[in-house]
């Protein structure tokens, strides 16, 4: 621990405080824009927060390529992250958490399970518990404002599943995990060619699984009707699969700028820990996509 | 590192000191405690008497939704970061916080989030209503427009606590001078620990719901209705999910506080360090098992009942063994009875109370009595004001004169905690009586027979709030006009590294780690 007595503490900066100017526009803005009044504040927020953290990391890797942080804020930087990931695992714990509840009580229950029998006799007669929610409680009643798909995710069946998307998907992430781990491997051994092909090969499945989510949410949309609004099936569906699919651009993004740098030449073997950061996070994804394919569609 | 902080407005903007931090964090909580108080004294004085005198009914929802609000995430949040920004670098020999920049930012967040939450008032169809719990479907289907501000409030809120926590761990993780173990850090580092991380497991939780809630008030979708096969009731499990480490979140600071405060006066060390740690540690495990206890009467299984009960019943164990560790401190002590001690005692007298409040409550039938009544109002009131915000304020009184090397009026400061105390009491106690003679929370009006108990309340609110002046001006005082100090022991009691420093502390402490034995 010889670098104990001179960690880098930096003298002041701008970037603090742009960044939270930037948040409140967007949370000013994001409240604005749903409710459909103007959409200006939140993209003028978008940009401002694209371009102060832009300066704001290039200040942070220049000062690590002066060498500026020691051993024990790079130990400071692995603990952030990984924390970090750790508060992303909570927050699909909160969505994972709502997909159980109803599956195991709640939708059960409406469907007049345990001692709810008048909750069903009462409020939602003639409605059966199945999961996927293939009738909805509302229609159950002659209602019209969450009309269910007549199709759902789940494992179409033997004959079909080599046309089943999500397994491609499955194949196509599992892949990137394995070649995210063979460029880390390589950077550590200074192979510098494979490192960036391998790197490559990961950003270009990473925009694989993107497309291929496009065209799987497409179909839902369009032939299956399944939707935002067909009920807890295409809630608990869309918002699982949806904030992953955001997780897997955020980490292809990162990972794109890990390429950049890493064809820039800004790696060593021993001081990679922007790459090392964007890797873990990727794994991250990919763990969370198990458990989606799973629970969401396996199981669905 | 070696000079002094930066001119004008760009020290406080562009800070990356953790003092001037903790500085900004301190007077932010503090302006926010005005501000929510202000909120509560008009419920209070609406309160007064039965009947409608000064505000509407809608405007008395706003009113209880917003104090509740401002005051958990605004106030008691805050003050507590803003101590662990002074002290934690200062108590294990760090040069500074370890992410000195995301330190920053985590401050900077606040003013906007509450800006914007704050100003809701102002807008359309009023301030959020639904109170601080905000269940739904009234804070979906029934809330007003100005919800996707507090939705989008939470969010940035919520992304300055989780990236502090972060800091905060990483601080203590890394930046300990060596030789200080896990095991000799002072138990405020540990319970800010302990805190930290149930920040950083509960807030994403918080962010979840809020999400929920938005996708289902503008893109029809139906996690918190059952038209659509979703729960509301989800919507409380998650809720608590969150809301129960939450109120854990509050209160451990304040017992890393008082584990400062009372072996100093009583000139002894802490009785039993390590089971504190422990304790601290059980409390926090316990915090995520037993959410359920909030909503005893929302119609769980019987099962459920039962075992969030008995849940609930096991977390005054842990408790205990703390209240014990405190009173055995002073135990034999040669106690002096300044202003932090004052309220260090006041403390676990007061916080044991809304302990056993706490007791009542969990036993499942009878919280179908108590359910949703002023009695829940005294409860939690005795543990986030006699218990959080009197730690803070004994905190303050402790620390203020390391920050700025000048002593408070003690006689004030003894003044300023007797009206709190009694204030507080007189306050708080009849709703306990209020409670268990039926009134129920959040409402603009009761019947007649509630009127004594709460006229005398609302005095005692009265009291309690006006003596928050005097505070504010003892502590302006100080600053300003103090008298000078120097010695580095403010206190002759006190222990640890903080005390090892120069007072007034200088602005870059610790550049090089001391060594701990």
């Amino acid at each position: 621990m010889a670098s104990e007595s001179n960690y880098y503490v930096p003298e002041s900066s701008w970037f603090p405080v742009v960044t939270a100017t930037a948040m409140g526009l967007l949370a000013v803005g994001g409240g604005l824009a749903v409710q459909g009044r103007t959409g200006l504040p939140l993209l003028v927020g978008l940009a401002l927060l694209a371009v102060v953290l832009f300066c704001w990391f290039s200040t942070v890797i220049d000062e690590n390529m002066k060498g500026l942080p020691g051993a024990q804020l790079k130990r400071s930087y692995v603990i952030g992250m990984g924390w970090f990931i750790f508060s992303e695992v909570m927050f699909f714990a909160a969505f994972f958490g709502a997909l159980f509840y109803v599956r195991v009580l709640a939708v059960p229950w409406l469907g007049g399970e345990g001692d709810k029998a008048m909750t069903n006799e009462l409020l939602w007669q003639g409605f059966e518990a199945q999961w996927p929610v293939m009738q909805t409680p509302d229609q159950v009643v002659g209602g019209s404002k969450f009309v269910a798909p007549h199709e759902n995710m789940g494992f179409p069946g033997w004959d079909r599943f080599l046309g089943w998307l999500p397994l491609w998907n499955t194949v196509i992430l599992l892949t990137s995990s394995w070649t995210v781990h063979i460029a880390h491997h390589a950077l550590k051994h200074a192979n510098r060619a494979r490192f960036n092909l391998f790197l490559g090969i990961t950003v270009a499945l990473g925009l694989t699984f993107i497309g291929v989510q496009y065209v799987e949410y497409h179909e839902a949309y369009v032939e299956m009707g399944l939707t935002l609004q067909s009920g807890i099936y295409g809630t608990t569906f869309f918002m699982l699969t949806g904030f992953h699919g955001f997780h897997v651009c955020m980490g292809t993004f990162m990972l794109a700028i890990q390429l950049i740098r890493g064809l820039k030449g800004h790696f060593k073997p021993d001081d990679q820990f922007g790459f090392e950061a964007s890797s873990w996070y990727w794994h991250f994804v990919d763990v969370v996509w198990v458990g989606l394919f799973i629970f969401v569609y396996v199981l669905g | 590192m070696a000079h002094g902080p930066a001119k004008g407005i760009r020290r406080w903007l562009f800070a990356t000191n953790h003092k001037d931090i903790g500085t900004m964090y301190l007077w932010f909580s503090f302006t926010m405690f005005l501000l929510g108080g202000f909120f509560a004294m008009v419920v209070r004085a609406e309160l007064f008497e039965p009947g409608m005198q000064i505000v509407r009914p809608e405007f008395f929802n706003q009113m209880t939704t917003m104090h509740g609000l401002i005051m958990v995430f605004g106030a008691i949040m805050p003050v507590f970061v803003g101590l662990a920004n002074w002290m934690i670098p200062m108590m294990i020999g760090a040069p500074d916080m370890a992410l000195p920049r995301m330190n920053n930012l985590s401050f900077w967040i606040l003013p906007f989030g509450f800006t914007l939450l704050a100003s809701t008032l102002f807008m359309e169809g009023g301030a959020p209503n639904f109170g601080w719990t905000f269940y739904a479907p009234l804070s979906t289907t029934y809330a007003p427009p100005t919800v996707n501000f507090f939705i989008f409030g939470i969010h940035i809120i919520g992304a300055s606590s989780i990236m502090g926590s972060i800091n905060i761990i990483a601080t203590i993780l890394n930046l300990r001078a060596p030789g200080m173990t896990l095991m000799k850090m002072p138990l405020f580092a540990w319970t800010w620990l302990i805190t930290a991380f149930l920040l950083i497991a509960v807030m994403p939780v918080l962010a979840g719901a809020v999400t929920m809630m938005l996708m289902d008030i503008n893109f029809g979708t139906s996690f918190f209705d059952a038209a659509g096969g979703g729960d509301p009731v989800l919507f409380q499990h998650i809720f608590w999910f969150f809301g129960h480490p939450e109120v854990y979140i509050i209160i451990i600071p304040a017992f890393g506080v008082i584990s400062a405060i009372i072996p100093t006066f009583s000139r002894k060390p802490l009785f039993g360090y390590s089971s504190m740690v422990y304790a601290t540690a059980a409390i926090a495990f316990l915090s995520f098992i037993v959410w359920a206890h909030h909503m005893f009467t929302v119609g769980m299984p019987i099962a459920g009942e039962l075992y969030f009960m008995y849940a609930t019943l096991l977390i005054a164990v842990p408790t205990g063994v703390k209240v014990f560790n405190w009173v055995s401190t002073m135990f034999r002590g040669a106690i002096t009875f300044e202003t932090p001690m004052l309220f260090a005692i006041a403390f676990v007298v007061l916080f044991t109370l809304g302990g056993f409040t706490g007791v009542m409550l969990a036993i499942a039938p009878a919280d179908i009595q108590y359910h949703d009544s002023y009695f829940v109002v005294a409860h939690f009131h005795y543990v986030m004001v006699a218990g959080a915000l009197f730690s803070s304020t004994a905190a303050v009184y402790y620390w203020l004169p390391k920050w700025c090397g000048r002593m408070y009026n003690e006689t004030m400061g003894k003044v300023h905690f007797w009206v709190s105390f009694i204030g507080f009491n007189i306050t708080f106690f009849p709703q306990h009586f209020l409670g268990l003679a039926g009134m129920p929370r959040r409402y603009a009006d009761y019947s007649l027979q509630f009127a004594d108990w709460n006229m005398v309340s609302s005095i005692g609110a009265f009291i309690y709030g006006a003596s928050q002046l005097l505070f504010l001006y003892n502590v302006i005082a100080t600053i300003v006009a103090g008298r000078k100090v120097s010695d580095p022991k403010i206190w002759e009691g006190a222990e640890g590294l903080e005390w090892t420093l120069p007072t007034p502390a200088p602005y870059h402490t610790f550049s090089t780690p001391p060594a701990v034995k």
